[in-house]
């Protein structure tokens, strides 16, 4: 991607690691992140962390209650599927960009994108995982006096678990990845010093920026396996 | 009510001209179905695919609706229940089990009783003495279905059933999917086990041979779910009521009789004239075994003996062809 550089040489502030930037702009000025940790690369990060929590909280929200709704009424799966692939469909800079007139640049701006890129994913892996309950364990279930809640809270949705943790799994990081593009249109996030880095063309900003996203989204999904562990104990016990 | 007594109350079960109609189809599926099944016996409803018997089956807890006429347990309606206080009150154990895969077996044991509201330690009991009765054991209860065999897992399928101790239990070809060693010892159990508690039990197969072994009385059904037959099986043996029946049972149904009936339950003649030779056997055994070991050892008699080697009598050729002839003891 080129720099979306305006206008001529700048000397940008880099502050107290001015040193290292003058000897040579490194990749990775230690220095730097050691100065910056605090007012540019942390806060970032945090912000980072609750633009992916809120996306994916609000998109799996929306798909789990299309998914039941669809799980019910079948007629409902065609539109909503439509639906969500359109919106998947849609360049994620055009997007952001055509709902600033209504939102504004907001994080409201980013998080509706966001929460649309996740339905596609969330509301199939839903929608699949509890179809593939077997017939003969709805039948025992019915069988056996259970109402048709108590069938799905009971036995379809703790059985739709491993299909709808892995589509979280895979919202969660294309999230983290797409949110830092969202800085493009509103300032927020770990995109926020990868674009900064860029326009001032200096490389351990964005470098580090860049790292910090791909550690977050390594670390989150290390830590959705563990939940995902922790909530299906069934699925590791073989004979 | 003591839900960890045994000793269960049995349900008599009436079929009233029970039908089931398809919209778009010609035929019912079951038509005009009428039986009556008492209290704490076995009926078996077998026949051919499309025979309509796991329909007819189905209706009794709703699963499937009935169209027209009515089936009774105990005198009331099951259409006059509430869809979920019925099912809850009826066992109901399927070919492919249907156990709750994310579940323990103990909480797969416990599904019914949760949802009466049992307090958790009657539960865990309930399932730890489930499992004893069905020949698992107690530490069993901890593990998942995927641990289990196919064999065990029907063995929990039936603990399942048990657990609230309903008066009724509906089988649908429960041992189908075992094999044949597993499914014979699953069989002799099943058949001990209903001893010592007397439920109703209505089970369905498609085996004539297994409908022989497990029922005290056997209904055939032939497609269109109409009844070709109700009957005791060794009256079904020995008089059928059409040649659908005829055939249904198997040319062999001479032999099939002399299975129900052991050598301890038919009147011998004198020991004291058998050949010295003559090979014996024990009064547990059957006539249909006794039979063919005659054959194969060239004799034409047996010595029937006791656990002490005492002969007790003989059996010969003539004399199981005499009672093949005889009319129905049962």
């Amino acid at each position: 991607m080129s720099p979306v550089i305006a206008g001529g040489p700048v000397i940008p502030n880099y502050g107290k690691a001015t040193g290292c930037i003058v000897d040579n702009n490194s990749f990775f000025c230690t220095k730097w992140i050691h100065q910056h940790w605090s007012d540019t690369l942390q806060p970032a990060l945090v912000q980072h962390v609750w633009l992916t929590a809120i996306a994916v909280g609000i998109g799996f929200a929306i798909a789990f209650i299309c998914a039941l709704a669809a799980h019910r009424f079948n007629w409902l799966v065609p539109p909503i599927s439509a639906f969500t692939a359109f919106l998947y469909t849609i360049p994620s800079i055009a997007l952001f960009q055509v709902l600033v007139p209504i939102t504004g640049i907001t994080i409201t701006t980013i998080e509706i994108g966001l929460v649309g890129y996740t339905l596609l994913v969330l509301f199939g892996n839903t929608l699949a995982g509890l179809r593939s309950v077997p017939p003969d364990v709805i039948e025992a279930a019915r069988g056996m006096g259970l109402t048709r809640l108590q069938v799905l809270r009971r036995v379809e949705i703790p059985l739709a678990l491993p299909a709808i943790g892995a589509g979280v799994r895979i919202a969660v990081v294309t999230t983290i990845s797409l949110a830092t593009v969202a800085a493009y249109i509103t300032p927020y996030g770990l995109g926020k010093p990868i674009f900064d880095g860029l326009q001032i063309n200096y490389h351990t900003e964005y470098v580090v920026a860049g790292l910090l996203a791909i550690g977050l989204a390594l670390i989150a999904d290390g830590l959705l396996v563990l939940a995902q562990r922790a909530l299906t104990p069934w699925r590791r016990a073989r004979a | 009510m003591d839900p960890l007594s045994a000793s269960a109350t049995a349900a008599e079960i009436v079929f009233d001209r029970a039908t089931k109609r398809y919209p778009g189809r010609p035929q019912p599926a079951v038509t005009e179905l009428s039986l009556t099944i008492p209290a704490g016996e076995i009926c078996v409803l077998v026949g051919p695919s499309g025979g309509g018997k796991t329909t007819a089956m189905k209706m009794v807890n709703r699963l499937i609706s009935i169209t027209d006429g009515d089936i009774t347990i105990d005198g009331t309606s099951v259409r006059s229940l509430d869809l979920t206080e019925l099912r809850r009150g009826i066992g109901y154990v399927i070919q492919q089990v249907g156990l709750f895969p994310h579940l323990s077996v103990g909480d797969n044991i416990g599904t019914v009783p949760k949802l009466l509201g049992w307090p958790k330690k009657q539960i865990h009991a309930r399932a730890v003495e489930l499992l004893e009765l069905v020949g698992l054991e107690a530490a069993d209860a901890k593990r998942y279905p995927a641990q289990l065999s196919g064999g065990q897992r029907q063995r929990v399928g039936l603990a399942r059933a048990l657990a609230a101790n309903p008066p009724l239990m509906l089988m649908d070809e429960p041992f189908g999917a075992i094999d044949p060693i597993t499914r014979e010892h699953l069989q002799d159990e099943f058949l001990r086990l209903h001893r010592e508690l007397r439920k109703t039990v209505i089970f369905v197969t498609h085996d004539i041979d297994e409908a022989i072994k497990m029922g005290d009385r056997i209904a055939i059904l032939h497609s269109g779910g109409i009844l070709a037959q109700y009957d005791t099986p060794d009256e079904i043996l020995a008089n059928p009521a059409s040649e659908f029946v005829e055939r249904f049972v198997g040319a062999d149904r001479g032999l099939k009789r002399l299975a129900l009936r052991r050598l301890g339950d038919v009147e011998l003649e004198p020991a004291a004239g058998a050949a010295t030779d003559a090979p014996r056997c024990k009064p547990t055994t059957t006539l249909r075994d006794a039979l063919s070991l005659m054959l194969t050892e060239g004799a034409q008699e047996i010595v029937v003996a006791g656990d002490d080697d005492e002969p007790v009598g003989t059996l010969t050729l003539q004399r199981v062809s005499e009672l093949l002839r005889e009319q129905v003891t049962a």
